[in-house]
């Protein structure tokens, strides 16, 4: 007996193919000269999926249709020389056919064995979407209506570097053996009929018969070799992280003093790609280098480039718990994206200052109004920035350096023009 | 007053820590960690502005976890984002189920893997979780939670998928669910987190919200205590290795699918000890069973308790509540009206200490940003005691004020 095999009595009905399927896999097996140690048997749910007991090598049993997903994560990571092998059947193929064609796409080093036996033959026959046209099933007695999915073309077509179709009778270990031996994915399906159902719904039918009249090629399809998926692990298998971990955030520095001291909260509106979070995190960081805590929260529509884009921030000497803003000290709207999306808010305002762009039409509010022309001073692009540097002028939150210094440490340095500061709007 | 928080390990260990994070937590700047931040001075003091997200990808990168396997996905597109520049490796996957699934095998093969998603793509995932489960393979999923049903509003926060968590394993087993309550818990839960799924060799959930890992705020990274790099322990017997033998205990030892010397053996389905499929034998139904005794024994008990004396009423929150909850006991305790404040850090398991803590109050106010009042109904069904109080919100946070207003309440 193989020394892969721990039980020579495989738990199949009589006359199936999966027989042909497990004895020419321990013979390819045998042929390639591995351990059975260095084996990865994945199995999906189906008839095939119940041989793992029988196999002396690692065997993982997993979830209808994932096992070529659950195998390519098992293959990308361990070392080279392994053999992972998937054992699916046409209806894992079916409900999993993007795991396989994006194992195929990546290169990922499997041999992916189909049991094509064209139907569900766990649950009653059902068909798959490999079952052929007119093929008779348990739900459908008069031949099912569709074709079935060329698997081989597609994983072809997906980039797999070996794929191959067989009749799943006698002995095809060549074949897999090939398969086995190929550099990265490789895919075997093999056509079958199942003695349960295939035949109870088709009597008399032959495989190669069947396999003719639906038009599956049989043949091996092979491309030049291409890079293997594999994990980028370092010398000597070190997996490090990357990069500086969070020095890459620039600390802020207390250089300047706030008279702040309780709260300060602000709303900042207006319309995405207009730089609203940029500015509203500047303000954020212009706070903290005078001490004070800061908070800063976004909220935007789903699209990134349209609609409006808001901001919240908090402004406190204490630390802040707690980073909802729900009656704040001022709202500035700096285009109609912005007051669209925050009139609801102004309409409730009882107290507060509204600072406005001279653009835009009033709500009524009971908060203080302030009309200001920040839009055309400094255009679109400055407004938010131009209408925060207005605020803390009038209001005197933080000193007009803090947050010219925020701005010159920002990534906006070079593209915010510094005599926009010159004047208030 | 008392005032302390707590980190248990129940039936193990207890470590008691003063203040929010620990008195003997070591300045991070200055230590000799290998993962350590390299040249930079030692500070006193070091504010950055950042938000959740970025804590919680250095926390599982210093924490051990190896490789992010991510699907975008909004609001935990910012973890996705980090972790690709930072963690060892970082797959793109094509799907929410290949995602678990490349995990499960990488999980398999010996790594420990992260992902973060929210409610759409998590619920791609719950097949593959009950695998993972099953297999017994650790991981961390960080369950970023946004406004629902179905894709609702991407972009606002939310807290409606604690019930869902609550049976997301088939026969009712209980899953590990650790939640975030500020951002200190961003660098101290995922830690903790990868630990419990090493330690119990299953997936653990890591529970948050859209203001939790999005909001920037103003944060001192010097006050930060060093992360323990969570250790791996292969099994190293000679003899026979049998994947799902826990032996004395309740946790089989791991070995990595593939490795030289055993046969390793995955099965998501009924199983027996050595990992082979069986109906429903004996050996094999007592090996079901062990998952869930596993984690109800072994996973830490992480909360946040601080009781004022003479308070008749307690304030219970977890998640994005807890900035209000903490919040509306600072208002409350200004006026003089004295209130205890409970923060859920483990939510399932449910602590058996959070029943106790709530006999104690005469009134009980549970403030959760959804409709339902989902923590107060995990903790008492549908049948909810009239000493509960419950204060929700639904697209938007809770407010403090109204937690107080419920807690003054007549």
């Amino acid at each position: 007996m193989s020394v892969f095999l721990i039980h020579p009595e495989l738990p199949f009905c009589k006359g199936c193919g999966h027989h042909h399927v497990v004895r020419s896999t321990v013979k390819a097996l045998e042929a390639i000269g591995v351990k059975p140690t260095d084996v990865i048997l994945v199995t999906d749910i189906g008839c095939h999926g119940i041989v793992d007991a029988h196999f002396a090598t690692h065997t993982v049993h997993g979830l209808h249709g994932r096992s070529v997903a659950l195998a390519a994560g098992i293959a990308m990571g361990i070392p080279p020389g392994k053999k992972v092998i998937v054992y699916i059947g046409d209806g894992g193929a079916t409900i999993g056919l993007q795991h396989i064609l994006e194992a195929a796409r990546m290169n990922i080093d499997l041999t992916v064995v189909v049991h094509n036996n064209m139907l569900y033959g766990m649950t009653g026959g059902q068909p798959s979407s490999l079952t052929p046209r007119g093929f008779r099933t348990a739900i459908t007695p008069q031949g099912t209506s569709l074709p079935h999915h060329d698997l081989c073309r597609l994983v072809y077509e997906a980039g797999a570097p070996y794929v191959a179709r067989v009749l799943g009778v006698g002995d095809f270990s060549e074949i897999l053996r090939q398969a086995l031996e190929t550099d990265g994915f490789a895919l075997v399906e093999v056509l079958e009929l199942c003695t349960s159902y295939g035949l109870k719904w088709n009597p008399g039918l032959r495989l190669k018969a069947l396999a003719e009249e639906a038009g599956y090629a049989l043949g091996v399809w092979t491309r030049p070799p291409s890079p293997v998926f594999r994990l980028r692990v370092g010398k000597e298998g070190s997996l490090r992280p990357r990069g500086e971990g969070l020095l890459d955030l620039p600390p802020v520095a207390v250089r300047f003093s706030s008279p702040l001291e309780g709260r300060w909260t602000l709303i900042l509106s207006g319309s995405a790609g207009e730089g609203i979070q940029q500015a509203a995190e500047i303000l954020a960081r212009a706070a903290m280098a005078t001490g004070l805590h800061a908070t800063k929260k976004g909220s935007y529509p789903v699209t990134v480039g349209v609609g409006f884009s808001t901001a919240e921030v908090i402004l406190s000497r204490s630390p802040i718990s707690y980073h909802g803003v729900h009656e704040p000290d001022a709202v500035i709207i700096t285009s109609m994206d912005g007051l669209q999306n925050q009139e609801d808010r102004i309409r409730r305002m009882r107290r507060g200052v509204l600072w406005i762009d001279a653009s835009l039409p009033v709500p009524e509010t009971g908060a203080e109004i302030q009309i200001r022309d920040f839009r055309g001073r400094v255009g679109a692009r400055h407004a938010a920035l131009y209408a925060i540097w207005t605020v803390l002028q009038e209001m005197g939150i933080l000193p007009p350096a803090a947050l010219r210094e925020a701005v010159q440490e920002s990534p906006l340095a070079d593209r915010v023009p510094m005599e926009i500061f010159a004047s208030h709007g | 007053m008392i005032s302390r928080s707590l980190l248990s390990y129940a039936n193990r260990k207890m470590i008691i820590l003063e203040g929010p994070v620990g008195r003997e937590r070591k300045r991070f700047m200055k230590s000799n960690s290998p993962l350590d931040f390299g040249a930079a001075p030692p500070m006193d003091c070091y504010p950055v502005l950042l938000d959740g997200s970025r804590l919680i990808v250095e926390a599982c990168v210093r924490a051990g976890a190896n490789v992010y396997v991510g699907y975008p996905i909004t609001p935990a597109n910012l973890i996705f984002s980090y972790a690709s520049r930072r963690f060892p490796i970082a797959l793109p996957a094509p799907d929410e189920i290949t995602a678990l699934q490349w995990m499960a095998g990488l999980s398999a093969a010996g790594y420990l893997p992260v992902t973060a998603t929210s409610f759409p793509g998590f619920a791609l995932m719950v097949e593959s979780i009950n695998m993972a489960y099953m297999m017994e393979l650790p991981m961390l999923i960080v369950l970023v939670q946004r406004l629902g049903p179905s894709t609702g509003t991407a972009t606002a926060g939310a807290q409606g998928d604690l019930l869902l968590l609550d049976g997301l394993i088939s026969g009712g087993y209980p899953l590990p669910v650790l939640c975030i309550s500020d951002l200190e818990d961003c660098w101290l839960l995922p830690a903790l987190a990868l630990r419990t799924a090493v330690e119990l060799r299953a997936p653990v959930v890591l529970l948050s919200s859209k203001e939790m890992v999005m909001t920037q705020a103003s944060f001192d990274l010097s006050q930060l205590p060093e992360i323990e790099p969570v250790r791996r322990v292969f099994y190293p017997g000679l003899g026979p290795y049998r994947s799902y033998d826990p032996g004395d205990g309740l946790v089989p030892p791991f070995l990595p699918v593939g490795n030289d010397h055993h046969i390793v053996r995955l099965n998501a389905s009924t199983h027996d000890r050595s990992g082979l499929l069986q109906h429903t034998s004996e050996e094999a139904m007592a090996n079901t069973r062990r998952l869930g005794e596993k984690v109800e024994a072994l996973t830490p008990v992480l909360y946040h308790l601080d009781e004022q004396e003479g308070a008749r009423t307690l304030v219970v929150s977890y998640d994005i509540t807890s900035g209000a909850a903490r919040e509306a006991v600072r208002m409350l305790r200004a006026q003089g009206i004295p209130v205890s404040l409970l923060l859920a850090r483990t939510l399932l398991p449910i602590p058996a200490i959070y029943y106790e803590v709530i006999d104690r109050y005469p009134r009980v106010v549970i403030a959760e940003e959804n409709a339902q009042g989902q923590f107060a109904r995990l903790l008492f069904g549908r049948r909810i005691p009239s000493k509960i109080r419950l204060v929700g919100a639904v697209g938007r946070m809770v407010r403090p004020e109204e937690i107080v207003q419920e807690v003054l309440a007549p």
